[in-house]
């Protein structure tokens, strides 16, 4: 499963699991309607710890989301963004629709990109 | 300019495929010795391209889309993707910020935006019926010169 979704209270938690693409981007988009359209949260995280890649397909994503939480009156706010999804998400204007935070500077992050040191 | 090596990979376009092609091409671009920032951006980049040729260029169908990725000596990588699909009307318009004929599919319109700002140089050449060619290239840092970058 490419996202795992906790409901608490007002809150909504959708934890991202892999790359974020065309092919995944319909799944997770029907998973994470499904749990917001039953609770109607206050609140949508979307958390992109375990995300290891995003392209415009996350963007449209992220932005579907959007419109979503403003139709039902809440927010979203995405959290845990590794530096190169930020960029992508920085370049699209995410972060003047949603709230963006800062990364978690845990290094418990694995990182996918290997090769650099072949 | 002569590649010092080049690929050339023929795929299904199938939407699985799209993970493949991205990695397959940053493997080989790892010859390059780049950052790891570098290989994230190529690889965004190769995603936003074939998944453009399979989810307009073959809109209702299957397609074969063909990648070739050229390393050249002064650590620059070109990159063609390609497909036999329908092609562009007007490529100027298409590349524009927002601009999307598959806005009820939640695409954002910002592939093209996506390639040009991680890319060094894109360019795309395209004909009605017949398919549309997208040309990335990036320079890469050199690692003797790193410090000052
Ligand atoms: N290979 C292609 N064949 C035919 N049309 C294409 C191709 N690539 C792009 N286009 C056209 O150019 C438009 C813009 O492409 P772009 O990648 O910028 O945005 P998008 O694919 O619509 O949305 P996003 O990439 O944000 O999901 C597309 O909507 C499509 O009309
Ligand atoms: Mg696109």
């Amino acid at each position: 499963m490419p996202v795992q979704i906790e409901i608490v209270d007002e809150l909504c938690i959708a934890r991202l699991i892999g790359d974020i693409d065309h092919h995944i981007a319909k799944e997770l988009r029907e998973e994470i309607d499904q749990a917001v359209l039953r609770a109607k949260p206050k609140e949508l995280e979307l958390d992109f710890r375990e995300v290891s890649f995003m392209d415009s397909s996350g963007i449209g994503l992220v932005m579907g989301r959007y419109k979503l939480m403003q139709e039902i009156g809440g927010e979203l706010r995405l959290i845990n963004i590794a530096s190169h999804l930020k960029k992508v998400m920085v370049l699209a204007g995410l972060d003047r629709l949603a709230i963006l935070d800062k990364p978690e500077r845990k290094p418990t992050q694995k990182t996918q990109q290997g090769g650099d040191e072949a | 300019m002569k590649a010092i090596n080049t690929i050339k990979l023929q795929i299904e376009g199938r939407s699985v495929n799209e993970a493949f092609s991205r990695t397959a091409v940053a493997a080989f671009a790892a010859q390059l010795d780049p950052t790891i920032e570098e290989l994230s951006d190529i690889r965004t980049a190769v995603s936003e391209a074939v998944t453009n040729c399979i989810v307009h260029g073959y809109r209702d169908r299957l397609g074969l889309v063909y990648i070739t990725a050229s390393l050249y000596a002064d650590n620059r990588i070109v990159l063609k993707i390609k497909d036999k699909g329908c092609g562009i009307p007007d490529v100027e318009k298409a590349m524009e910020p927002l601009f999307t004929t598959a806005p009820e599919e939640e695409r954002a319109g910002l592939g093209f935006a996506v390639m040009q700002s991680l890319m060094d140089k894109v360019s795309v050449r395209s004909k009605e019926g017949v398919g549309t060619t997208v040309t990335l290239e990036k320079q890469l840092s050199r690692k003797e010169a790193a410090s000052k970058c």
